[in-house]
Protein backbone atom coordinates (compact mmCIF):
# COMPACT_ATOMS: atom_id res chain seq x y z
CA UNK A 1 0.00 0.00 0.00
CA UNK A 2 1.18 3.46 -1.50
CA UNK A 3 -0.38 6.90 0.47
CA UNK A 4 -2.07 8.07 -2.09
CA UNK A 5 -1.34 11.77 -0.89
CA UNK A 6 -1.65 13.00 -4.65
CA UNK A 7 -3.79 15.21 -5.97
CA UNK A 8 -6.28 13.20 -7.43
CA UNK A 9 -9.48 14.26 -5.24
CA UNK A 10 -11.50 11.18 -5.60
CA UNK A 11 -12.19 10.66 -2.17
CA UNK A 12 -12.03 7.13 -1.10
CA UNK A 13 -12.80 6.96 2.53
CA UNK A 14 -16.27 7.95 3.42
CA UNK A 15 -17.32 7.78 6.88
CA UNK A 16 -20.55 5.98 6.46
CA UNK A 17 -22.84 3.81 8.65
CA UNK A 18 -21.69 1.50 10.87
CA UNK A 19 -23.90 -1.50 9.13
CA UNK A 20 -22.89 -1.49 5.56
CA UNK A 21 -21.86 -4.50 4.64
CA UNK A 22 -17.98 -3.11 3.68
CA UNK A 23 -17.64 -2.29 7.22
CA UNK A 24 -18.85 -6.34 7.86
CA UNK A 25 -16.50 -7.33 5.47
CA UNK A 26 -13.12 -5.09 7.08
CA UNK A 27 -14.16 -6.38 10.38
CA UNK A 28 -14.28 -9.43 9.44
CA UNK A 29 -10.89 -9.05 7.90
CA UNK A 30 -9.02 -7.37 10.99
CA UNK A 31 -7.19 -9.98 12.60
CA UNK A 32 -8.03 -8.27 16.06
CA UNK A 33 -11.59 -9.39 15.57
CA UNK A 34 -11.00 -12.67 15.51
CA UNK A 35 -8.89 -12.65 18.51
CA UNK A 36 -11.71 -10.27 20.64
CA UNK A 37 -14.07 -13.32 19.44
CA UNK A 38 -12.19 -16.65 20.01
CA UNK A 39 -13.35 -16.85 23.22
CA UNK A 40 -16.86 -16.69 21.91
CA UNK A 41 -15.71 -20.02 19.89
CA UNK A 42 -13.95 -22.00 22.31
CA UNK A 43 -17.10 -21.30 24.97
CA UNK A 44 -19.47 -22.63 22.12
CA UNK A 45 -17.10 -25.49 21.49
CA UNK A 46 -16.81 -26.22 25.36
CA UNK A 47 -20.77 -26.17 25.57
CA UNK A 48 -20.59 -28.59 22.47
CA UNK A 49 -17.96 -31.07 23.81
CA UNK A 50 -19.61 -31.70 27.69
CA UNK A 51 -22.98 -31.76 26.68
CA UNK A 52 -22.07 -34.55 23.98
CA UNK A 53 -20.39 -35.99 26.98
CA UNK A 54 -22.60 -35.86 29.83
CA UNK A 55 -25.94 -35.32 27.90
CA UNK A 56 -28.41 -35.61 31.11
CA UNK A 57 -25.71 -33.77 33.33
CA UNK A 58 -23.72 -30.37 31.81
CA UNK A 59 -26.62 -28.64 30.47
CA UNK A 60 -29.03 -28.69 33.02
CA UNK A 61 -30.88 -25.35 34.90
CA UNK A 62 -29.54 -26.56 38.05
CA UNK A 63 -25.70 -27.04 37.07
CA UNK A 64 -25.94 -23.92 34.50
CA UNK A 65 -27.01 -21.83 37.67
CA UNK A 66 -23.82 -23.64 39.69
CA UNK A 67 -21.47 -22.88 36.65
CA UNK A 68 -22.78 -19.05 36.74
CA UNK A 69 -22.73 -18.74 40.20
CA UNK A 70 -19.71 -19.63 40.32
CA UNK A 71 -18.27 -17.53 37.80
CA UNK A 72 -19.20 -14.38 39.29
CA UNK A 73 -16.23 -13.70 40.96
CA UNK A 74 -13.59 -14.87 38.31
CA UNK A 75 -15.70 -12.31 36.06
CA UNK A 76 -15.90 -9.55 38.07
CA UNK A 77 -12.11 -10.09 38.76
CA UNK A 78 -11.00 -10.31 35.50
CA UNK A 79 -12.81 -6.70 34.33
CA UNK A 80 -10.50 -5.31 36.90
CA UNK A 81 -7.84 -7.21 35.61
CA UNK A 82 -8.06 -6.11 32.20
CA UNK A 83 -7.75 -2.90 32.73
CA UNK A 84 -4.81 -3.14 34.01
CA UNK A 85 -3.27 -5.57 31.38
CA UNK A 86 -4.60 -3.13 28.48
CA UNK A 87 -2.34 -0.10 29.96
CA UNK A 88 0.36 -3.11 29.81
CA UNK A 89 0.62 -3.25 33.71
CA UNK A 90 -0.36 -6.49 35.66
CA UNK A 91 -2.30 -6.86 39.02
CA UNK A 92 -0.96 -10.03 41.40
CA UNK A 93 -2.39 -8.46 44.19
CA UNK A 94 -6.03 -8.92 43.72
CA UNK A 95 -6.71 -12.07 45.02
CA UNK A 96 -5.39 -11.25 48.14
CA UNK A 97 -7.02 -7.59 47.91
CA UNK A 98 -10.26 -9.73 47.51
CA UNK A 99 -9.53 -11.68 50.83
CA UNK A 100 -7.99 -8.23 52.93
CA UNK A 101 -11.97 -6.80 51.84
CA UNK A 102 -13.70 -9.56 53.22
CA UNK A 103 -11.57 -9.50 56.11
CA UNK A 104 -12.32 -6.02 56.65
CA UNK A 105 -15.80 -6.97 55.90
CA UNK A 106 -15.95 -9.55 58.40
CA UNK A 107 -14.36 -7.25 61.12
CA UNK A 108 -17.41 -4.84 61.20
CA UNK A 109 -20.05 -7.18 60.97
CA UNK A 110 -18.56 -8.55 63.86
CA UNK A 111 -18.81 -5.60 65.48
CA UNK A 112 -22.22 -5.00 64.83
CA UNK A 113 -21.89 -2.35 62.26
CA UNK A 114 -24.41 -2.46 59.50
CA UNK A 115 -24.38 -4.33 56.37
CA UNK A 116 -24.23 -1.04 54.15
CA UNK A 117 -21.43 -0.01 55.83
CA UNK A 118 -19.30 -3.46 55.58
CA UNK A 119 -19.79 -3.81 52.36
CA UNK A 120 -18.56 -0.41 51.89
CA UNK A 121 -15.74 -0.87 53.60
CA UNK A 122 -14.58 -4.07 51.86
CA UNK A 123 -14.51 -1.63 48.37
CA UNK A 124 -12.75 1.20 50.29
CA UNK A 125 -10.02 -1.46 51.38
CA UNK A 126 -9.44 -2.57 48.11
CA UNK A 127 -9.89 0.98 46.29
CA UNK A 128 -7.04 2.10 48.58
CA UNK A 129 -5.23 -1.17 47.82
CA UNK A 130 -5.49 -0.53 44.49
CA UNK A 131 -4.50 3.35 45.03
CA UNK A 132 -0.98 2.20 46.51
CA UNK A 133 -0.35 -0.13 44.20
CA UNK A 134 -0.83 2.34 41.25
CA UNK A 135 0.52 5.18 42.90
CA UNK A 136 3.81 3.08 43.73
CA UNK A 137 3.64 1.95 39.70
CA UNK A 138 3.54 5.82 38.22
CA UNK A 139 5.25 8.05 40.35
CA UNK A 140 8.14 6.08 41.29
CA UNK A 141 8.08 4.08 37.98
CA UNK A 142 8.70 0.49 39.60
CA UNK A 143 7.66 -2.84 37.99
CA UNK A 144 4.32 -3.72 38.24
CA UNK A 145 5.15 -7.18 39.00
CA UNK A 146 7.44 -6.41 41.78
CA UNK A 147 4.72 -3.60 43.52
CA UNK A 148 1.26 -5.83 43.13
CA UNK A 149 3.66 -9.00 44.43
CA UNK A 150 4.70 -6.80 47.77
CA UNK A 151 0.81 -6.14 47.60
CA UNK A 152 0.10 -9.70 47.24
CA UNK A 153 1.79 -10.24 50.93
CA UNK A 154 0.85 -7.23 52.70
CA UNK A 155 -3.00 -7.64 52.16
CA UNK A 156 -2.10 -10.91 52.96
CA UNK A 157 -0.42 -10.14 55.79
CA UNK A 158 -2.76 -7.23 56.60
CA UNK A 159 -5.72 -9.84 56.50
CA UNK A 160 -4.11 -12.44 58.74
CA UNK A 161 -3.66 -9.39 61.33
CA UNK A 162 -6.80 -8.28 61.43
CA UNK A 163 -8.56 -11.11 61.22
CA UNK A 164 -6.05 -13.07 63.88
CA UNK A 165 -6.18 -16.02 61.17
CA UNK A 166 -9.72 -17.33 61.71
CA UNK A 167 -12.30 -16.82 59.51
CA UNK A 168 -15.75 -14.75 60.70
CA UNK A 169 -19.06 -16.29 60.09
CA UNK A 170 -21.64 -13.91 58.35
CA UNK A 171 -24.93 -15.28 59.14
CA UNK A 172 -26.90 -12.10 56.70
CA UNK A 173 -30.34 -13.31 55.19
CA UNK A 174 -30.51 -9.88 52.98
CA UNK A 175 -26.77 -11.26 51.66
CA UNK A 176 -27.51 -14.80 51.63
CA UNK A 177 -31.02 -13.95 49.65
CA UNK A 178 -28.85 -12.42 47.33
CA UNK A 179 -26.26 -15.16 46.59
CA UNK A 180 -28.94 -17.88 45.81
CA UNK A 181 -31.88 -15.50 44.13
CA UNK A 182 -31.94 -15.90 40.25
CA UNK A 183 -34.34 -14.83 37.38
CA UNK A 184 -34.95 -18.28 35.00
CA UNK A 185 -31.03 -19.81 35.94
CA UNK A 186 -29.40 -16.76 35.72
CA UNK A 187 -28.00 -15.79 39.37
CA UNK A 188 -28.42 -12.81 40.66
CA UNK A 189 -24.61 -12.77 41.13
CA UNK A 190 -24.00 -13.07 37.37
CA UNK A 191 -26.81 -10.29 36.88
CA UNK A 192 -24.31 -8.37 39.26
CA UNK A 193 -20.97 -9.27 37.52
CA UNK A 194 -23.17 -8.85 34.10
CA UNK A 195 -23.80 -5.11 34.91
CA UNK A 196 -20.20 -4.18 36.14
CA UNK A 197 -19.17 -5.79 32.62
CA UNK A 198 -21.52 -3.33 30.63
CA UNK A 199 -20.34 -0.59 32.96
CA UNK A 200 -16.75 -1.13 31.89
CA UNK A 201 -17.23 -1.66 28.71
CA UNK A 202 -19.39 1.79 28.40
CA UNK A 203 -16.23 3.67 30.11
CA UNK A 204 -13.37 1.81 27.45
CA UNK A 205 -15.17 2.14 24.33
CA UNK A 206 -17.32 5.71 24.94
CA UNK A 207 -15.56 7.66 26.69
CA UNK A 208 -11.79 9.22 26.64
CA UNK A 209 -10.74 7.59 29.70
CA UNK A 210 -11.19 4.25 27.65
CA UNK A 211 -9.35 5.57 24.97
CA UNK A 212 -6.73 7.10 27.25
CA UNK A 213 -6.37 3.27 28.96
CA UNK A 214 -5.68 2.11 25.49
CA UNK A 215 -3.30 5.07 24.04
CA UNK A 216 -0.98 4.38 27.57
CA UNK A 217 -0.96 0.86 27.16
CA UNK A 218 0.04 1.01 23.52
CA UNK A 219 2.51 3.70 23.53
CA UNK A 220 2.98 5.38 26.65
CA UNK A 221 5.61 7.55 25.24
CA UNK A 222 3.39 8.77 21.98
CA UNK A 223 0.00 8.97 24.87
CA UNK A 224 2.39 11.30 27.39
CA UNK A 225 3.58 13.71 24.27
CA UNK A 226 -0.26 14.02 22.69
CA UNK A 227 -1.02 15.47 26.46
CA UNK A 228 -2.58 12.10 28.25
CA UNK A 229 -1.93 11.84 31.58
CA UNK A 230 -0.40 8.38 31.53
CA UNK A 231 0.24 8.17 35.63
CA UNK A 232 -3.50 9.17 36.29
CA UNK A 233 -4.40 6.20 33.78
CA UNK A 234 -2.16 4.27 35.09
CA UNK A 235 -3.23 5.12 38.82
CA UNK A 236 -7.03 4.66 38.14
CA UNK A 237 -6.71 1.04 36.46
CA UNK A 238 -5.07 -0.09 39.35
CA UNK A 239 -7.98 1.62 41.93
CA UNK A 240 -10.43 -0.05 39.59
CA UNK A 241 -8.98 -3.13 40.01
CA UNK A 242 -8.64 -2.97 43.85
CA UNK A 243 -12.32 -1.78 43.94
CA UNK A 244 -13.46 -4.38 42.16
CA UNK A 245 -11.62 -6.96 44.03
CA UNK A 246 -13.80 -5.16 46.96
CA UNK A 247 -16.82 -6.35 45.29
CA UNK A 248 -15.48 -9.39 44.70
CA UNK A 249 -14.84 -10.07 48.10
CA UNK A 250 -18.78 -9.05 49.33
CA UNK A 251 -19.76 -11.28 46.32
CA UNK A 252 -17.18 -13.93 48.27
CA UNK A 253 -18.70 -13.84 51.60
CA UNK A 254 -22.63 -13.73 50.34
CA UNK A 255 -21.56 -17.12 49.03
CA UNK A 256 -20.12 -19.02 51.49
CA UNK A 257 -21.19 -16.82 54.39
CA UNK A 258 -17.80 -16.23 56.13
CA UNK A 259 -15.22 -13.95 55.74
CA UNK A 260 -12.04 -15.90 55.22
CA UNK A 261 -8.75 -14.84 56.11
CA UNK A 262 -6.75 -17.84 53.14
CA UNK A 263 -5.92 -16.52 49.43
CA UNK A 264 -7.61 -18.09 47.00
CA UNK A 265 -4.80 -17.71 44.58
CA UNK A 266 -6.44 -19.96 41.78
CA UNK A 267 -8.47 -16.70 41.38
CA UNK A 268 -5.34 -14.44 40.72
CA UNK A 269 -4.15 -16.89 37.86
CA UNK A 270 -7.68 -17.44 36.34
CA UNK A 271 -8.07 -13.45 36.09
CA UNK A 272 -4.96 -13.39 33.94
CA UNK A 273 -5.79 -16.20 32.34
CA UNK A 274 -9.55 -15.24 31.41
CA UNK A 275 -7.92 -11.81 30.09
CA UNK A 276 -5.16 -13.53 28.04
CA UNK A 277 -8.07 -15.56 26.79
CA UNK A 278 -10.26 -12.95 26.15
CA UNK A 279 -7.85 -11.23 23.40
CA UNK A 280 -6.54 -8.72 25.28
CA UNK A 281 -2.83 -8.07 24.22
CA UNK A 282 -0.37 -8.45 27.49
CA UNK A 283 1.29 -6.32 25.89
CA UNK A 284 -1.55 -3.45 26.70
CA UNK A 285 -2.92 -1.49 24.02
CA UNK A 286 -5.74 -3.65 22.95
CA UNK A 287 -8.75 -5.64 24.01
CA UNK A 288 -12.47 -5.44 25.24
CA UNK A 289 -14.09 -6.08 28.16
CA UNK A 290 -16.50 -9.04 26.80
CA UNK A 291 -13.47 -11.37 26.37
CA UNK A 292 -11.95 -11.43 29.68
CA UNK A 293 -15.82 -11.34 31.34
CA UNK A 294 -16.50 -14.55 28.96
CA UNK A 295 -13.26 -16.15 29.31
CA UNK A 296 -13.76 -16.18 33.09
CA UNK A 297 -16.89 -17.82 32.26
CA UNK A 298 -15.33 -20.20 29.96
CA UNK A 299 -12.59 -21.28 32.46
CA UNK A 300 -15.45 -21.63 35.39
CA UNK A 301 -17.09 -24.02 32.74
CA UNK A 302 -14.48 -26.00 31.86
CA UNK A 303 -13.19 -27.21 35.49
CA UNK A 304 -17.65 -28.05 35.90
CA UNK A 305 -17.35 -30.14 33.27
CA UNK A 306 -14.51 -31.61 34.06
CA UNK A 307 -15.98 -32.61 37.35
CA UNK A 308 -19.21 -33.48 35.91
CA UNK A 309 -17.78 -35.68 33.58
CA UNK A 310 -15.74 -37.58 36.48
CA UNK A 311 -12.48 -36.19 36.11
CA UNK A 312 -10.35 -36.37 38.77
CA UNK A 313 -9.87 -32.87 40.47
CA UNK A 314 -5.60 -32.53 40.14
CA UNK A 315 -6.12 -33.02 36.13
CA UNK A 316 -8.16 -29.59 36.08
CA UNK A 317 -4.82 -27.55 37.18
CA UNK A 318 -3.01 -29.27 33.95
CA UNK A 319 -6.37 -28.48 31.84
CA UNK A 320 -6.40 -24.85 32.70
CA UNK A 321 -2.20 -24.66 32.52
CA UNK A 322 -2.63 -26.33 28.87
CA UNK A 323 -5.78 -24.00 27.91
CA UNK A 324 -4.30 -20.66 28.64
CA UNK A 325 -1.01 -21.49 27.16
CA UNK A 326 -2.50 -22.75 23.65
CA UNK A 327 -4.98 -19.76 23.87
CA UNK A 328 -1.97 -17.05 24.31
CA UNK A 329 0.02 -18.83 21.54
CA UNK A 330 -3.62 -18.68 19.50
CA UNK A 331 -4.28 -15.29 20.06
CA UNK A 332 -0.06 -14.55 19.24
CA UNK A 333 -0.52 -16.00 15.81
CA UNK A 334 -3.83 -14.25 15.31
CA UNK A 335 -1.39 -10.92 14.57
CA UNK B 1 3.04 40.89 15.20
CA UNK B 2 6.74 40.22 14.76
CA UNK B 3 8.10 39.15 11.14
CA UNK B 4 8.88 35.77 12.83
CA UNK B 5 6.58 33.20 13.61
CA UNK B 6 9.14 31.67 15.98
CA UNK B 7 12.42 33.83 17.04
CA UNK B 8 14.37 31.90 19.53
CA UNK B 9 17.12 34.33 21.00
CA UNK B 10 20.52 33.25 22.68
CA UNK B 11 19.19 29.84 24.10
CA UNK B 12 20.99 27.68 26.14
CA UNK B 13 20.88 24.02 27.64
CA UNK B 14 23.21 21.87 29.27
CA UNK B 15 22.49 18.29 30.16
CA UNK B 16 25.01 17.89 33.54
CA UNK B 17 28.31 19.04 31.91
CA UNK B 18 27.29 18.30 27.87
CA UNK B 19 26.60 21.67 26.35
CA UNK B 20 23.76 21.05 24.23
CA UNK B 21 22.91 23.93 22.85
CA UNK B 22 25.34 27.32 23.56
CA UNK B 23 23.98 30.86 22.66
CA UNK B 24 21.26 29.07 19.74
CA UNK B 25 19.78 31.59 17.53
CA UNK B 26 17.07 30.85 14.98
CA UNK B 27 14.37 32.00 13.42
CA UNK B 28 11.58 30.69 11.17
CA UNK B 29 8.72 32.86 9.13
CA UNK B 30 4.64 31.62 8.31
CA UNK B 31 4.75 30.60 5.23
CA UNK B 32 8.11 29.06 5.20
CA UNK B 33 9.56 25.92 5.13
CA UNK B 34 13.04 26.20 7.57
CA UNK B 35 14.97 23.66 7.93
CA UNK B 36 17.71 22.55 10.86
CA UNK B 37 20.95 20.62 9.85
CA UNK B 38 23.12 19.36 11.99
CA UNK B 39 25.58 16.23 12.81
CA UNK B 40 24.79 13.82 15.44
CA UNK B 41 24.47 15.81 18.69
CA UNK B 42 24.75 19.34 16.90
CA UNK B 43 22.14 20.27 19.43
CA UNK B 44 18.86 19.75 17.11
CA UNK B 45 16.87 17.57 18.41
CA UNK B 46 17.46 19.59 21.64
CA UNK B 47 16.31 23.16 20.27
CA UNK B 48 12.88 22.03 19.17
CA UNK B 49 12.64 20.04 21.87
CA UNK B 50 12.89 23.37 23.81
CA UNK B 51 10.38 24.57 20.97
CA UNK B 52 8.32 22.49 21.68
CA UNK B 53 8.12 22.64 25.70
CA UNK B 54 9.28 18.84 26.02
CA UNK B 55 12.79 20.45 27.32
CA UNK B 56 13.15 24.16 29.12
CA UNK B 57 15.74 26.23 28.09
CA UNK B 58 18.52 27.41 30.80
CA UNK B 59 18.97 30.68 29.53
CA UNK B 60 17.94 32.58 26.87
CA UNK B 61 14.18 32.81 25.13
CA UNK B 62 11.22 32.12 22.92
CA UNK B 63 9.23 34.70 21.13
CA UNK B 64 6.35 33.01 19.26
CA UNK B 65 4.93 35.65 16.87
CA UNK B 66 6.79 38.39 18.77
CA UNK B 67 5.35 37.50 22.21
CA UNK B 68 7.82 35.51 24.77
CA UNK B 69 6.53 32.28 25.93
CA UNK B 70 8.09 30.44 28.49
CA UNK B 71 6.27 26.50 28.29
CA UNK B 72 6.96 24.14 30.80
CA UNK B 73 5.13 21.25 28.92
CA UNK B 74 4.72 19.96 25.18
CA UNK B 75 0.66 20.99 26.33
CA UNK B 76 1.08 24.45 26.84
CA UNK B 77 3.06 24.77 23.37
CA UNK B 78 0.70 22.85 21.50
CA UNK B 79 -2.20 25.55 22.99
CA UNK B 80 -0.30 28.16 22.17
CA UNK B 81 -0.26 26.73 18.18
CA UNK B 82 3.14 24.34 17.78
CA UNK B 83 2.59 21.23 17.00
CA UNK B 84 5.46 18.65 17.00
CA UNK B 85 5.95 15.25 14.39
CA UNK B 86 8.05 13.01 16.38
CA UNK B 87 10.62 10.96 14.05
CA UNK B 88 9.49 7.91 16.36
CA UNK B 89 6.01 9.06 14.78
CA UNK B 90 3.62 9.24 18.22
CA UNK B 91 1.15 7.08 16.60
CA UNK B 92 -0.35 4.58 18.39
CA UNK B 93 -0.52 1.60 16.54
CA UNK B 94 -3.30 -0.10 18.07
CA UNK B 95 -5.68 2.84 17.91
CA UNK B 96 -7.91 3.70 14.59
CA UNK B 97 -6.53 6.79 12.19
CA UNK B 98 -9.42 8.96 14.03
CA UNK B 99 -8.45 7.94 17.63
CA UNK B 100 -5.22 9.19 16.75
CA UNK B 101 -6.23 12.22 15.39
CA UNK B 102 -8.12 12.98 17.96
CA UNK B 103 -6.08 11.75 21.13
CA UNK B 104 -6.58 13.49 24.00
CA UNK B 105 -8.68 16.43 21.99
CA UNK B 106 -11.33 13.56 22.33
CA UNK B 107 -15.47 15.70 21.06
CA UNK B 108 -17.56 14.59 23.99
CA UNK B 109 -21.12 15.44 24.41
CA UNK B 110 -21.47 16.16 28.60
CA UNK B 111 -23.69 15.18 30.83
CA UNK B 112 -22.53 16.25 34.49
CA UNK B 113 -19.50 13.86 35.31
CA UNK B 114 -20.04 11.50 32.48
CA UNK B 115 -18.58 12.57 29.06
CA UNK B 116 -19.61 10.27 26.16
CA UNK B 117 -17.54 10.53 23.16
CA UNK B 118 -18.86 11.91 20.20
CA UNK B 119 -17.19 8.91 17.68
CA UNK B 120 -19.17 9.81 14.49
CA UNK B 121 -18.41 13.49 14.72
CA UNK B 122 -14.76 12.68 15.06
CA UNK B 123 -14.79 10.17 12.16
CA UNK B 124 -16.19 12.61 10.41
CA UNK B 125 -13.76 15.32 11.33
CA UNK B 126 -10.78 13.19 10.71
CA UNK B 127 -12.13 12.11 7.13
CA UNK B 128 -12.12 16.14 6.97
CA UNK B 129 -8.43 16.37 8.05
CA UNK B 130 -6.83 14.28 5.79
CA UNK B 131 -9.06 15.32 2.89
CA UNK B 132 -8.08 19.25 3.53
CA UNK B 133 -4.60 17.84 3.17
CA UNK B 134 -5.38 15.75 -0.22
CA UNK B 135 -4.05 12.55 1.93
CA UNK B 136 -5.98 9.39 1.09
CA UNK B 137 -6.78 6.18 3.28
CA UNK B 138 -8.62 3.66 2.38
CA UNK B 139 -11.07 4.43 6.01
CA UNK B 140 -10.39 6.67 8.97
CA UNK B 141 -11.59 3.59 10.98
CA UNK B 142 -8.46 1.08 10.01
CA UNK B 143 -5.86 1.16 12.52
CA UNK B 144 -2.90 2.50 12.50
CA UNK B 145 -0.97 -0.83 12.71
CA UNK B 146 -1.89 -1.65 9.07
CA UNK B 147 -0.66 1.34 7.83
CA UNK B 148 2.45 1.79 5.41
CA UNK B 149 5.41 4.29 7.03
CA UNK B 150 3.85 6.65 4.53
CA UNK B 151 0.33 6.69 5.53
CA UNK B 152 1.96 6.66 9.36
CA UNK B 153 3.88 10.13 8.17
CA UNK B 154 0.55 11.22 6.39
CA UNK B 155 -1.64 10.77 9.98
CA UNK B 156 0.89 12.29 11.97
CA UNK B 157 1.40 15.51 9.79
CA UNK B 158 -1.93 15.79 9.17
CA UNK B 159 -2.59 15.57 12.62
CA UNK B 160 -0.41 18.52 13.53
CA UNK B 161 -1.56 20.72 10.54
CA UNK B 162 -5.10 19.54 11.33
CA UNK B 163 -5.93 22.14 14.79
CA UNK B 164 -5.81 25.34 15.27
CA UNK B 165 -1.80 25.34 14.90
CA UNK B 166 0.33 27.90 13.75
CA UNK B 167 3.71 26.21 14.00
CA UNK B 168 4.58 22.13 12.44
CA UNK B 169 7.97 20.93 13.74
CA UNK B 170 9.17 17.74 11.79
CA UNK B 171 12.19 16.01 13.01
CA UNK B 172 13.15 13.47 10.52
CA UNK B 173 9.78 13.70 8.21
CA UNK B 174 11.03 10.98 5.93
CA UNK B 175 13.73 9.45 6.91
CA UNK B 176 12.08 5.96 6.96
CA UNK B 177 10.34 6.31 4.32
CA UNK B 178 11.12 5.30 0.59
CA UNK B 179 11.35 7.11 -2.40
CA UNK B 180 8.20 6.98 -3.88
CA UNK B 181 6.63 7.81 -0.42
CA UNK B 182 9.27 10.74 0.60
CA UNK B 183 8.08 12.48 -2.54
CA UNK B 184 4.48 11.85 -1.08
CA UNK B 185 5.31 14.10 2.68
CA UNK B 186 7.06 16.36 0.61
CA UNK B 187 4.22 17.13 -1.36
CA UNK B 188 2.46 17.25 1.80
CA UNK B 189 5.00 19.90 3.58
CA UNK B 190 4.76 21.94 0.93
CA UNK B 191 1.05 22.27 1.47
CA UNK B 192 1.51 23.20 4.77
CA UNK B 193 3.47 25.87 4.01
CA UNK B 194 0.83 27.21 1.46
CA UNK B 195 -1.14 26.81 4.03
CA UNK B 196 0.68 29.77 5.98
CA UNK B 197 2.06 27.66 8.33
CA UNK B 198 5.90 28.02 9.63
CA UNK B 199 7.50 24.35 8.69
CA UNK B 200 10.23 23.73 10.71
CA UNK B 201 11.70 20.71 9.67
CA UNK B 202 15.08 18.59 10.75
CA UNK B 203 16.81 16.61 7.70
CA UNK B 204 19.78 14.47 6.72
CA UNK B 205 18.50 14.39 3.68
CA UNK B 206 20.81 17.26 2.00
CA UNK B 207 18.73 17.16 -1.69
CA UNK B 208 15.51 17.52 0.68
CA UNK B 209 16.71 20.38 2.21
CA UNK B 210 17.43 22.30 -1.18
CA UNK B 211 13.84 20.95 -2.41
CA UNK B 212 12.16 22.54 0.48
CA UNK B 213 13.59 24.62 2.30
CA UNK B 214 13.30 28.48 2.16
CA UNK B 215 15.83 29.01 5.10
CA UNK B 216 18.46 26.34 6.70
CA UNK B 217 20.32 26.69 9.76
CA UNK B 218 23.26 24.81 10.13
CA UNK B 219 24.55 23.20 13.48
CA UNK B 220 27.61 22.08 15.09
CA UNK B 221 28.73 21.28 18.27
CA UNK B 222 25.33 23.16 20.05
CA UNK B 223 26.13 26.50 18.22
CA UNK B 224 24.43 27.81 15.09
CA UNK B 225 27.15 28.28 12.91
CA UNK B 226 25.49 29.11 9.69
CA UNK B 227 22.52 30.77 8.26
CA UNK B 228 21.47 29.83 4.65
CA UNK B 229 18.69 31.84 2.44
CA UNK B 230 17.19 29.31 -0.21
CA UNK B 231 19.76 30.92 -2.98
CA UNK B 232 22.45 29.82 -0.94
CA UNK B 233 21.24 26.31 -0.64
CA UNK B 234 23.64 24.05 -1.72
CA UNK B 235 24.21 20.08 -0.74
CA UNK B 236 28.32 19.93 -0.94
CA UNK B 237 28.56 23.35 1.15
CA UNK B 238 26.48 21.85 3.52
CA UNK B 239 27.69 18.77 3.70
CA UNK B 240 31.20 20.74 4.37
CA UNK B 241 29.29 23.11 7.22
CA UNK B 242 28.44 20.34 9.22
CA UNK B 243 31.91 18.34 9.00
CA UNK B 244 33.27 21.43 9.51
CA UNK B 245 35.22 21.61 6.58
CA UNK B 246 33.95 24.86 5.73
CA UNK B 247 33.75 27.34 8.81
CA UNK B 248 30.23 29.51 8.58
CA UNK B 249 29.83 32.89 8.67
CA UNK B 250 28.29 32.79 12.29
CA UNK B 251 31.45 31.47 13.68
CA UNK B 252 33.25 34.31 14.43
CA UNK B 253 29.93 35.82 16.51
CA UNK B 254 30.20 32.66 18.22
CA UNK B 255 33.69 32.17 18.93
CA UNK B 256 35.48 29.20 18.74
CA UNK B 257 34.49 25.63 18.38
CA UNK B 258 36.73 23.83 19.75
CA UNK B 259 36.62 24.99 23.18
Amino acid sequence: MTPKVSGSGAASAAPGPSFSLHTIAAKLRDPYFWADWTVVFALVAAVLIFTALEPGNFMTAYNVNTILTASAVPAILALGQAFVIMTAGIDLSNAAVLTLGAVTFGWFFFRGYPLIWCMISAIIVGLIAGLINGLIIAQFKINDFIVTLGMLSLAQGVALVISNAKPVQVISPVLAQFAIGKIWVIPYLMILAFVLLLVCQFFLTQTKFGTHVLATGGNTDAARAMGVRTKAIKVSVYAISGTLAGVAAIVTISRIGAAEPAVNTAFLLNSVAAVVLGGVSLFGGRGNMIGPFVGAILLTMIINGLIVAGVPQYYQFIAIGLIVMVSAVLVRSAK
Amino acid sequence: MSEYAVACHNVSKAFGSVKALRDVSITAKAGEVTAIIGDNGAGKSTLIKIVAGVEQADSGHIDLFGQQVDFTNPEEARQAGIETVYQTLGLIEDLTIWQNLFLNREIVTGFGPIQLMNKRVMRQRSHEMLTALDVHIPSVRARVRGLSGGQRQAVAISRAAGWSSRVVIMDEPTAALGVRESAKVEELIERLKDKGLAVIVISHNFDQVVRLADRVWVMRQGRVIAELSQEELDAAQMVALITGAAKGDKLNESGDLDD
